[in-house]
């Protein structure tokens, strides 16, 4: 009987792919994985290249424990390290966090003082809000109405969010771990319509025509709902 | 059945008390059985703007609290024929010898027997003001044309809608002076309204005539050609349901017709 291989090697163009049976149990995966790694590095020199290597995985699904496992598997040897694990499969609750997080969340009503709406994906405000109000948000936050208080856009960290107002003229615009308050005599004269607040390359929330983001973000164009993983 | 309107502000001394006292007056003028309540309890004074101070003999509290009948509480104002009466507030207890609870079914109780309640709230977002909401149906927002007081305004609309028995709240700004508003030193009627998005339903010009009158222990509303008296009966009449348009704020020198009038008068003497 012919023995299938668990753990393939093949060279790709993007580099090393480490092709994972998913029939097998885990355990048997790991000890061929072990095995393959340290019969091909007896004739490794000790010096050469760090190599990233992808783990493509099937539809087999690696708790956080597992990957970790493989991971440091393969990182035993010296100068190869894990790139990306690739599977298929997540679970269902990565996939409802997955979902929540890209979805556009929209809102009628009007933020005022001392209340703070807030969005697990976009958030998309048909309304105004008013000076001491607060909208924070995961991603991107849109608002059409007019923007007199606080805006928290990327709130857990996400640095590639933007605001995007009506009428702009905040209390204070916060992105990811960024802040900025405006100058004291900021919006008395000018009008501020259609304008975007983004972070730039020195950390520094700029406010600017709406314009720029279709080159600044243009990730931020998807044409189509969902989520799409990998 | 009557109906129950909270007049409430966040911010203190914008005037929710004379708004109170002067629309009760109003609506009591156009005929309507009208009974105030005072729910600043421990620092009441609407029984004061009223000329009625010296009649209370039990209080709000003491309803509450059982120790007599809810009419003999209530104090009747003699200037009207059995129109206006006033709930006041005790002043020897503190906000919370009431609850919300018991607002709601005094309140309810009121509304068998008088064709509005108009309930006094009192400053602040605390214990009071949510007895003071707790039985009412509708609600109206005084503000002035200044920041701060616009800012209480706009936290006090947010409370208010989250509360599901009363209405969208109504405006009213209150304290307008017509030539800091022009020059650009006050923030102007529609800078108010659109920041706060809510329906207007009057405006009242600053006038020392109002704190004359309140000294004296009688609203202005009674007074008959007062601006501020015409704004708060207007006000009163817009709440009857009529379509009354707002007072032009300019004329506060001598109008047109003021003057047509005097042309007229001097030539007949």
């Amino acid at each position: 009987m012919k023995k299938t291989q668990n753990v393939t090697i093949k060279g790709t163009k993007d580099g090393i792919v480490l092709h994972l049976n998913d029939q097998c149990s885990y355990q048997a995966l790991k000890a061929e994985l072990e095995q393959k790694l340290l019969a091909q590095s007896v004739d490794e020199e000790e010096n050469s290249p760090i190599l990233a290597v992808k783990i493509q995985l099937g539809n087999r699904y690696l708790t956080p424990a597992q990957e970790e496992e493989i991971k440091s598997l393969v990182r035993a040897r010296r100068n190869l390290v894990v790139d990306k694990i690739i599977s298929n499969v997540i679970t269902k609750e990565a996939a409802a966090r997955e979902k929540v997080e890209n979805e556009i969340v929209p809102v009628t009503t009007i933020v005022r003082s001392g209340q703070v709406l807030k969005a697990e994906g976009d958030l998309l405000l048909v309304g105004n809000v008013n000076p001491g109000g607060t909208v924070i948000a995961n991603g991107n936050i849109f608002i059409m109405g007019n923007l007199r208080g606080i805006a928290h856009a990327g709130y857990s960290g996400r640095r590639d969010a933007v605001v995007v107002a009506s009428n702009m003229v905040p209390s204070q615009i916060r992105i990811a771990d960024c802040l900025n308050r405006a100058p004291d005599d900021y919006g008395k004269e000018d009008r501020h319509e259609m304008e975007c607040a983004y972070i730039d390359e020195s950390d520094h929330i700029i406010i600017d025509k709406l314009q720029v983001l279709k080159t600044l973000r243009p990730n931020m164009t998807r044409l189509k709902g969902g989520f799409s993983y990998g | 059945m009557g109906e129950a309107i909270v007049i409430t502000s966040g911010k203190g001394g914008v005037g929710k008390t004379t708004t109170s006292a002067n629309l009760g007056t109003a609506l009591a003028l156009l005929g309507k059985k009208v009974c105030l309540v005072d729910t600043d309890i421990g620092l009441r004074n609407l029984d004061v703007l009223l000329g009625l101070e010296n009649r209370i003999i039990y209080d709000l509290v003491d309803v509450v609290e059982g120790r007599c009948k809810i009419h003999q509480a209530i104090v009747k104002d003699k200037r009207f024929d059995d129109k206006l009466f006033l709930l006041p507030a005790a002043q020897t207890s503190d906000k919370s010898a009431v609850t919300p609870e018991q607002m709601k079914q005094l309140i309810h109780g009121l509304k068998q027997d008088y064709d509005y309640i108009l309930i006094d709230c009192p400053a602040g977002i605390e214990q009071g003001y949510k007895n003071a909401v707790a039985g009412a149906d509708q609600a109206i927002v005084v503000t002035t044309p200044e920041i701060s007081a616009v800012r209480d305004a706009d936290r006090i609309i947010g409370l208010l809608e989250k509360e599901e028995h009363i209405e969208p709240p109504k405006l009213i700004i209150n304290r307008i002076r017509s030539h800091m508003m022009k020059s650009g030193d006050m923030l102007d009627i529609d800078e108010v309204t659109s920041h706060l998005s809510i329906d207007l339903i009057g405006i009242v010009a600053d006038d020392e005539e109002v704190i004359r009158a309140s000294n004296q222990g009688e609203p202005i509303a009674l007074h008959p050609t007062n601006r501020a008296s015409l704004a708060y009966r207007n006000i009163a009449r817009r709440i009857l349901g009529e379509t009354v348009p707002l007072m032009p704020l300019e004329d506060q020198k001598p109008g047109m017709f003021a003057r047509f009038k005097k042309l007229f008068s001097s030539k007949s003497s």
